[in-house]
């Protein structure tokens, strides 16, 4: 268990809409679910309204609950209990460093102390000109490409300290750097190239034309 | 060594053509109208027959598992949910089958609702897997648009397929945390009866399978049960993705009979045990919830549901942490300890106070500042934890650490004994 609440009211601004095209995308959410059942989409709207402000405000739950007709507590629990939902703004490029131990092993320790050192000492703490922070997070899920962090939609892997550094210098400049494996690779396959699918004869029929 | 031929997951790096056209030309999509035609009982029979068993880390028969739910759909619809909220540390072999071989899983979905007798199949997305995501509903756009599934499409099962995804909760990995999750909600486990089978999402019958379960079938549907019945052992047959981690030359996702030896599996495809098999510590062999087995049993088991039972371990998701003789043990898996206290969903006692006070305990078996009594302890506030809870995170938690003491008691006591000799110097 964690324990996260919302941003103080201080922190917190006068209101929130969906713009149009994020409404269009929340409507399309609603609509994979049975007639009564737009509760489900809660996730998915909280995404996008993350997406559209870069953290979950309170105007903006009460919102959703509007349109999914939940009561405020419901969207506001959800809110607090995944770990994904910025509860405070982050920083524009947001490192979620995986330190759960595929990746430890691997040498997120380093990663981390890179991270700590270039952008802050604490976490969820965005640097002054707003451009970065960091956070500590469980298992992402790509652990033979370990250590790893996420920023964004992408996922950085195979980190050394260097190329570290070298990834954080390239956001500061607002830029956005090839994600996936920085060591060569393209994939899980083993480093220096796969062993295994290397019989030509799986791919040798050609698809048809559409 | 499993012949490449005979490997399911063949666009598993994502070299070749992932469009509808290429999956075909690697053989997907071919004939399953014929396997539509089936009935939802001898599809049940092929998957039973194959011995498969769920590939998300409990190993349950899937095909037993499908014959639970009703045999006639009457006033509740039937679901399919799919379990892609691969979190488990050391696991990563969904993300791969979503983002490269996505076809495997939505035929296999597809399938699976035909034995099931539903038109509607769900797949939960973990939140941190938005490229899986994005590229899994590229799929499932394209054989809309190919007419492979929907409405009225060329196999001749109405099938909507939608993905659906988190944001951050390893606990809605857990099936009813997951249900409670797609319905909404926190992710907090139901209490079981009733079973999902019987009382799923919204109230309706639901089956909830993992990604790789679903992804195997249309492949043993197409080559015969015997065909992948004959990989591996007695009940433990089939191939299977072995994700390899940690400290060996080249970490990398596999697909392999089961049953391999581990030994093999390191050195034919992971390059080896950094420095040697003789510098290996130990192996976690199947996710962070898999008790550790040092290298005296790493030597000789076998990569199976039963040898690893037999080892006091467990097959979990086949993903395989190697750790080196430069491993700080303690270290590991009092980061684990952290893992379960955050991931713990607070509903039960025991597991939210537990993970949390277990946790703080080997924060100091760390640095050896405790007692030797309170190894004792520990393990018994584990026992306490296990079986106590509604899901299975608390029987998971104090596993790690179980492992630790049974092979490594040694190395506690001794960082425990250098700690008070050095403070009574």
């Amino acid at each position: 268990m964690s324990l996260r609440r919302l941003a103080p009211p201080e922190l917190q601004p006068a209101s929130f809409e969906f713009n149009l095209e994020n409404m269009a995308r929340v409507e399309k959410e609603i609509a994979k679910y049975p007639p009564g059942r737009q509760a489900s989409a809660v996730i998915s709207a909280l995404w996008i309204g993350q997406e559209q402000e870069g953290w979950v405000t309170h105007p903006m739950i009460e919102t959703i609950g509007r349109r999914l007709d939940m009561p405020f507590i419901r969207v506001l629990e959800v809110a607090t209990f995944y770990t994904m939902f910025n509860l405070a703004p982050v920083g524009k490029f947001h490192l979620q460093v995986c330190t759960t131990p595929p990746c430890t092993l691997r040498g997120s320790d380093d990663v981390m102390a890179v991270c700590k050192k270039l952008i802050g000492p604490s976490q969820m703490t965005p640097t002054a000109d707003g451009m970065l922070s960091w956070t500590e997070v469980e298992c992402l899920g790509a652990c033979t490409n370990a250590p790893v962090f996420q920023v964004y939609k992408d996922f950085y892997e195979d980190l050394t300290a260097e190329s570290t550094t070298r990834l954080i210098e390239a956001f500061r400049r607002g830029e956005q750097p090839k994600p996936g494996p920085q060591a060569g690779r393209t994939g899980s396959e083993p480093a220096g190239g796969a062993t295994t699918l290397t019989d030509p004869a799986l791919y040798a029929k050609k698809p048809e034309p559409a | 060594m499993l012949a490449d031929k005979d490997r399911i997951f063949t666009n598993i790096y994502g070299f070749q053509d992932k469009s509808v056209a290429g999956a075909k030309a690697r053989g997907l999509w071919d004939g399953t109208k014929q396997i539509m035609e089936m009935t939802p009982e001898a599809i049940c029979d092929v998957v039973k027959k194959s011995g498969l068993r769920g590939r998300g880390g409990a190993g349950f028969a899937t095909g037993l598992k499908w014959t639970f739910m009703p045999k006639e759909v009457k006033d509740r619809p039937h679901y399919l949910v799919v379990n892609a909220d691969e979190s488990e540390p050391g696991t990563c072999k969904d993300r791969e089958i979503m983002r490269n071989d996505p076809h495997h899983l939505i035929e296999g979905c597809m399938i699976a609702c035909r034995a099931m007798r539903s038109h509607v199949a769900y797949i939960y997305v973990r939140g941190e897997f938005v490229r899986e995501r994005e590229a899994l509903q590229a799929a499932i756009d394209d054989c809309y648009a190919a007419k492979l599934i929907g409405k009225d499409n060329v196999n001749g099962w109405d099938f909507d397929c939608y993905v659906h995804h988190g944001a951050g909760a390893y606990i809605c990995g857990e099936e009813t945390a997951l249900l409670e999750s797609f319905e909404g909600k926190k992710g907090l486990p139901r209490m079981k009866p009733p079973f999902p089978a019987n009382m799923g999402i919204y109230g309706c019958p639901t089956t909830v399978n993992n990604v790789e379960s679903i992804a195997v079938v249309p492949t043993i549907m197409r080559r015969g049960a015997e065909w992948f019945a004959s990989f591996g052992r007695p009940n433990n047959t089939g191939t299977k993705l072995f994700q390899i981690s940690g400290h060996v030359e080249k970490p990398c996702v596999v697909e392999e009979a089961l049953g391999i030896p581990m030994k093999e599996l390191i050195e034919k495809y992971a390059g080896g045990v950094r420095g040697g098999w003789d510098n290996l510590l130990a192996v976690i062999p199947g996710g962070a919830s898999c008790p550790m087995i040092p290298k005296s049993v790493c030597d000789e088991v076998l990569m199976d549901f039963d040898a690893l039972k037999a080892a006091n371990s467990s097959l979990g998701t086949a993903a395989v942490i190697v750790m080196d003789k430069s491993t700080d043990l303690v270290k590991t898996i009092a980061r684990y300890a952290y893992f379960y206290k955050h991931e713990s969903c607070g509903q039960c006692t025991p597991c939210r106070e537990g993970t949390g006070w277990m946790w703080r305990v080997m924060k100091r078996l760390e640095t050896g500042d405790a007692r030797v009594e309170e190894i004792d302890q520990l393990w018994e506030v584990g026992k306490q934890c296990e079986g106590h809870t509604i899901c299975g995170l608390g029987d998971a938690a104090p596993w790690p650490i179980q492992g630790l003491i049974r092979h490594f008691r040694p190395e506690l006591e001794r960082r425990i004994a250098e700690r008070q000799r050095m403070a009574a110097e």
